[in-house]
Formats: C-alpha cells, structure tokens, sequence
C-alpha cells in the first residue's frame, strides 16, 4: 500500500501568521522523516508563498490563506492559496528580481527562493480571483530506505 | 530590535527569525537610528538567526541603498551555512562583506 497522507489549514492573513504557517507545515513533513536541510528548504519556500498572499494578494487587508499538503510516498506536495487580486502576468511575476512593491523594500526574490528550494514551482492565478502556487519536493532523495534492502 | 552604536557603525542583532512580520520593525528603527547617528557602516549579526526569507534580503538592500549614498558599507557576521546559502542565492553578497571569523 502506497503511503499517503493529507491536511489543511486556514488562517488570516496577519504578518504573526508567516510563522505559525511554517512551523505547521514543517511538523506534518516530519513523518517523511526529512533532513534538517529538506525541513529548511520548505519552509522557506511556504514563508515566501504564505508572504506573497498577505502583502500582494490581500494587500494587508484581512481575508483567509488556505495551505495544503500531501504526502504520496516520499513526494511531498504544499499548496499554498489565496483569494486576492491575483496576477497579471506570471511568467514576468517569476523573473528573479521583478517585483511590484520595490518602495516596500521587496527584493523579488521569492519566487526565485521557492524555486530554487522546491523540486517544482506551479502558479495558477487569475486577476482579480486569487493565486495559487503548487510546490513538491521528493524528500529523502539521497537516502536508502532500509524497507528496500534485504536484511 | 536589539541594536548598538558605535561612532558612526550599528550593529544590528537580528532575531531568531528574519521573516515579513520581523523585518517591519527591524527596517523602521534601523532607519531611524541610522538618521540619527550619522551611520556609515551596518552590521548584520546573524548570531541568533536560524530563519530568513527574502524579506530579510529586503532589509538588507534597503539598509545598503540608504548608506552607500554616503559610500558606507553592509556586513554580516556570525552566519551559518543556511543563512550564507540565503545571502549567496539572493545575490546580496555582491553588495555586502560577510566576516568570515577565524578558524583556530
Ligand atoms: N499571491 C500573490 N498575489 C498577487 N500577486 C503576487 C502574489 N505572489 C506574487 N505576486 C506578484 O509577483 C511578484 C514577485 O513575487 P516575489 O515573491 O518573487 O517578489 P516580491 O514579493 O515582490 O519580493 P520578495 O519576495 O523578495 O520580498 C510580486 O511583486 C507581486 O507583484
Ligand atoms: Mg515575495
């Protein structure tokens, strides 16, 4: 029987949230028992998507972000959800360095963040609507399951 | 934010976790204590820091953005793997030193 596993959470989109997101998602991973450094990646990458829904998505009003997970053998999948304004065009949205808010300090990093941590980065956003970004990672690549070697 | 000045240089001792909702007020009352003293030279104490996403990029290029106006300098120092792998793949670290302490 193949391993699955699924949850979901809901909050608003208070800046006190991004933590509490994080910390979420990476204790529902632990039982892909990951290295500290997969634990890592992910929640950079859901601190940049859960981030992304409050200061572009919502603007700093107050609505819901709606996380995901699942876990189908040892592929981890995060999604990560709002229901903002959206984006315009994603393909430039995902440019490293390209960002909308340069007078808020934003660097444009956070997709670049996400992809670079994540084995793949899909975003579904319609203007007006709302945006969601898809991310998996196979966790524990490098290592041997010890199920799979003959004792 | 915990903080010190010294002659025109402010050390900044960052928190556990550099995040969006951290970053806001680090960035405030660094500019403000910046304003102040006259600051030419900005270090990042990542001694603390096991977390930081792109919104502590943000205040980083911020921060640099203010002080090389005035030909002044952003370093980072105590930073552990993950952190330089943060500031590496950001490209912050064409802007910025990172101290490298001595291996004894
Ligand atoms: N959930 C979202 N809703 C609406 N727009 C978004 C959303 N996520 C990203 N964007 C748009 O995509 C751009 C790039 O996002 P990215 O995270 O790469 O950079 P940033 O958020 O602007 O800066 P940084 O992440 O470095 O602080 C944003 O500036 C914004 O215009
Ligand atoms: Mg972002």
């Amino acid at each position: 029987m193949k391993h699955t596993n699924e949850m979901e959470i809901r909050f608003e989109s208070r800046s006190e949230n991004e933590g509490f997101a994080r910390v979420a998602v990476a204790s529902f991973m632990t039982q892909l028992n990951p290295t500290v450094e997969e634990v890592a990646d992910v929640k950079t990458a859901v601190s940049e998507a859960v981030t992304n829904a409050i200061i572009h998505g919502y603007e700093d009003e107050i609505h819901k972000v709606s996380i995901r997970c699942r876990i189908s053998e040892n592929v981890f999948t995060v999604e990560v959800s709002d229901k903002g304004r959206g984006i315009e065009n994603v393909q430039e949205a995902m440019q490293p360095m390209f960002t909308t808010k340069p007078e808020q300090d934003r660097s444009g990093m956070g997709f670049a963040f996400m992809e670079a941590f994540m084995d793949s980065v899909e975003v579904e956003s319609e203007p007006g609507k709302g945006t969601c970004v898809k991310m998996t990672k196979t966790v524990g690549k490098g290592r041997e399951l010890w199920t799979t070697r003959s004792l | 934010m915990k903080y010190q000045v010294q002659e025109n240089c402010l050390t900044i001792y960052l928190p556990r976790e550099v995040d969006h909702h951290n970053a806001e007020e680090i960035r405030k009352e660094a500019d403000a204590v910046i304003d102040r003293n006259h600051i030419r030279y900005v270090i990042f104490d990542f001694e603390k820091t096991d977390f930081m996403d792109s919104s502590g990029i943000g205040v980083i290029m911020g921060r640099y953005k203010t002080i090389s106006l005035i030909g002044g300098e952003v370093w980072a120092v105590h930073t552990n793997d993950r952190i330089r792998k943060i500031l590496t793949l950001s490209g912050v670290t064409k802007i910025m030193q990172i101290y490298e302490e001595e291996v004894v």
